[in-house]
């Protein structure tokens, strides 16, 4: 492919003693893709989203994220990427306005840079009303749209999703989704993982996690063709189940 | 620095934000200041009393084997002159200084009567007040023994007290120390553990993680608040004691504060790792409340003189910071004592406040460098 990779991950292997989270994890994600990052819990996918945002080192392997490696530099990785966590991440005493600013300026923006581009943000997500309404009042839907605001509200190269539509209603999730495809229009690089397979559905290409290892790496139409499989979420109580054998 | 700035701001407005914090930081203290008005009566046990012994004749000796004799005090020194009484109340480790006047027993024999002198710390009231009945009685005790042996009417041996450092005894001027003491573990320790606590279980500590602020930005961001708030704290309360007791800081106002500022700095250290060692926000209250402000209030010799207690909570006393806060303190604002009387304390607590800065980071770094 003549993509521009933005993300690069090869022989990835990280371990906690003598227990294996990543095993030879080999992938790469392309500029403005939606990449989708999949597993059941413990099946390593939150360790390898930590290397992959500059919190923890690989034990051995090549990472490399906007261009920087992983291994060496990962403090400048921080400043090229935005994160939301299924937790909650604004701060309800604060208005929307503060909670941009924060955010704003912990990436290192400027307050003549952040108030234009915050009004615009506000103006296009029709939240100019709530602009000076403390957090902790909004409804949650709107808390996690701007939370998602927030997250790439410094352009950054990757966005790393982490269970971002977790307890949200299906009509919000929707229209996550959509802000979703908007930014990876803009060029904005998405890297999401999620519990929920129909969302699965919605990303350019998916990885499925087990045991520490890629099981299965592809557009969702070509896993489905692949396995014969009628929607992403048989597919994965397929492949992503831990093979034990002998039982 | 733009990035940290940003997070300090934030900070602020969390706390004026918030209507619990505020009443915290500077309702409790004014009430604190109010409500310890009242002393707490205790008990006296081996006070450490100097006799300046000017007669040296069988009298004062047999007055002094009496009061070293009793459960009360025990001798630490003899004085030589009055020039040593000074000094000697300010190194602390006395409560009273008795004085025998001169041809004390010749005296007793012709007039029928002497005058002891008796100077009480009054910088510990409470102390002092019954350091000065206990040695009274013990001389009205003795008067009485010689009314059998001499056929005057009624030879007397008048006690003459004074206090030294407060004259008017007022209690209040001890519970002033106490309370910035409590107070500074209070605001330093506690709320800097559950602000930082919360954060991680709101789950914005992670995204702060990923962000391009360093951790110790995160922390020192945190506390940096606390730092400045706690001081503004430490100043309101002097104002008070000074508007409303009239206590004024007979030492320098300088030297007390940076003190201040050292024992602010080891109340954060202790707050950040309190919150290093867990991510439940009660659990940082319970360690901050049960560790530190109950022995701090007990065992600091704040309310209750250590030589009263058992040698063993004298011992555990030692390692509680406020023990030694509080005496510099007391030192200097109500003995007037200067840098020289209380650079061991000091360097008690910057020695504290360099241990628990280090583990804390440590710790800090173990727990949010590498994943769980």
């Amino acid at each position: 492919m003549d993509r521009e990779k933005v993300i690069e991950v090869k022989d990835l292997v990280k371990r906690f003693g003598s227990f294996t989270a990543n095993d030879r994890l080999t992938f790469d994600v392309y500029r403005g893709e939606i990449f989708g990052f999949l597993g059941a819990n413990g099946a390593g996918k939150t360790t390898a989203m930590r290397i992959l945002c500059g919190l923890s080192r690989p034990t051995s392997g090549k990472v490399m994220v906007a261009g920087i490696d992983a291994s060496r530099r990962p403090e400048v990785i921080k400043k090229r990427i935005g994160y939301m966590s299924q937790r909650f991440s604004l701060y309800e005493d604060l208005t929307v306005r503060e909670n941009i600013e924060l955010y704003g300026g912990i990436y290192g923006m400027t307050m003549k840079e952040i108030v234009p581009r915050r009004e615009a943000l506000l103006e296009r997500l029709s939240f100019t009303a709530y602009g000076d309404t403390l957090i902790g009042s909004l409804p949650l839907g709107l808390r996690q749209k701007l939370a998602f605001a927030v997250a790439v509200f410094h352009e950054p190269e990757i966005v790393f999703l982490d269970e971002p539509t977790s307890g949200v209603d299906p009509v919000t999730r929707r229209q996550f989704w959509e802000m979703i495809y908007e930014t990876a229009s803009r060029g904005i690089t998405v890297f999401v993982t999620t519990h929920y397979m129909d969302e699965a559905e919605y990303c350019d290409r998916i990885t499925i996690m087990s045991e520490g290892r890629i099981v299965a790496l592809d557009t969702p139409s070509a896993l489905l063709s692949q396995y014969g499989t009628a929607s992403v979420e048989e597919l994965f109580v397929k492949i992503a189940r831990p093979q034990k054998t002998g039982v | 620095m733009k990035r940290f700035m940003a997070f300090v701001r934030k900070e602020f407005l969390h706390i004026f934000r918030d209507f619990r914090t505020l009443i915290i930081l500077f309702g409790i203290p004014a009430a604190q200041i109010l409500i310890f008005g009242y002393a707490v009566r205790t008990d006296l046990k081996n006070a450490g009393i100097a006799v300046l012994d000017n007669a040296r004749d069988e009298v004062s000796k047999e007055l002094t084997q009496k009061l070293e004799a009793s459960d009360f005090f025990y001798i630490n020194r003899q004085l030589s002159s009055y020039d040593e009484i000074d000094p000697t109340f300010k190194q602390g480790k006395i409560k009273a200084v008795i004085i025998f006047p001169e041809r004390m027993a010749a005296g007793i024999a012709r007039e029928g009567k002497a005058t002891v002198s008796i100077i009480a710390d009054g910088s510990e009231p409470n102390t002092a007040s019954l350091v000065t009945g206990y040695v009274t009685g013990i001389l009205n005790d003795y008067s009485a023994t010689l009314t059998k042996d001499i056929t005057s009417a009624m030879p007397m041996i008048n006690p003459e007290v004074r206090m030294y450092f407060n004259p008017n005894l007022e209690s209040h001027f001890m519970f002033v120390p106490g309370v910035i003491t409590l107070i500074l573990i209070l605001i330093c320790a506690l709320m800097t553990s559950v602000t930082i606590v919360r954060e991680k279980e709101f789950g914005t500590m992670e995204v702060l993680l990923v962000s391009p602020l360093k951790p110790w930005q995160i922390i020192v961001g945190k506390v940096t608040p606390y730092f400045f708030l706690s001081l503004v704290n430490v100043i309101v309360i002097l104002l008070m004691a000074w508007f409303v007791f009239g206590l004024p800081v007979r030492g320098s106002i300088a030297l007390l504060i940076a003190e201040c500022m050292l024992y602010i700095l080891l109340g954060l250290s202790i707050g950040i790792m309190v919150s290093a060692s867990t991510s439940k926000m009660e659990n940082a209250i319970f360690i901050s409340f049960l560790a530190l402000m109950l022995p701090s209030l007990l065992l600091s010799g704040f309310i209750f003189p250590i030589e009263n207690m058992p040698k063993i909570y004298d011992y555990v006393s030692m390692i509680l910071p406020p023990r030694w806060f509080v005496e510099v303190i007391r030192a200097i604002m109500i003995k007037g004592a200067g840098f020289a009387y209380v650079w061991k304390e000091t360097a008690i607590l910057a020695g504290m406040t360099l241990f628990f800065m280090v583990i804390s980071s440590r710790k800090f770094k173990t727990r949010l460098g590498e994943g769980k």
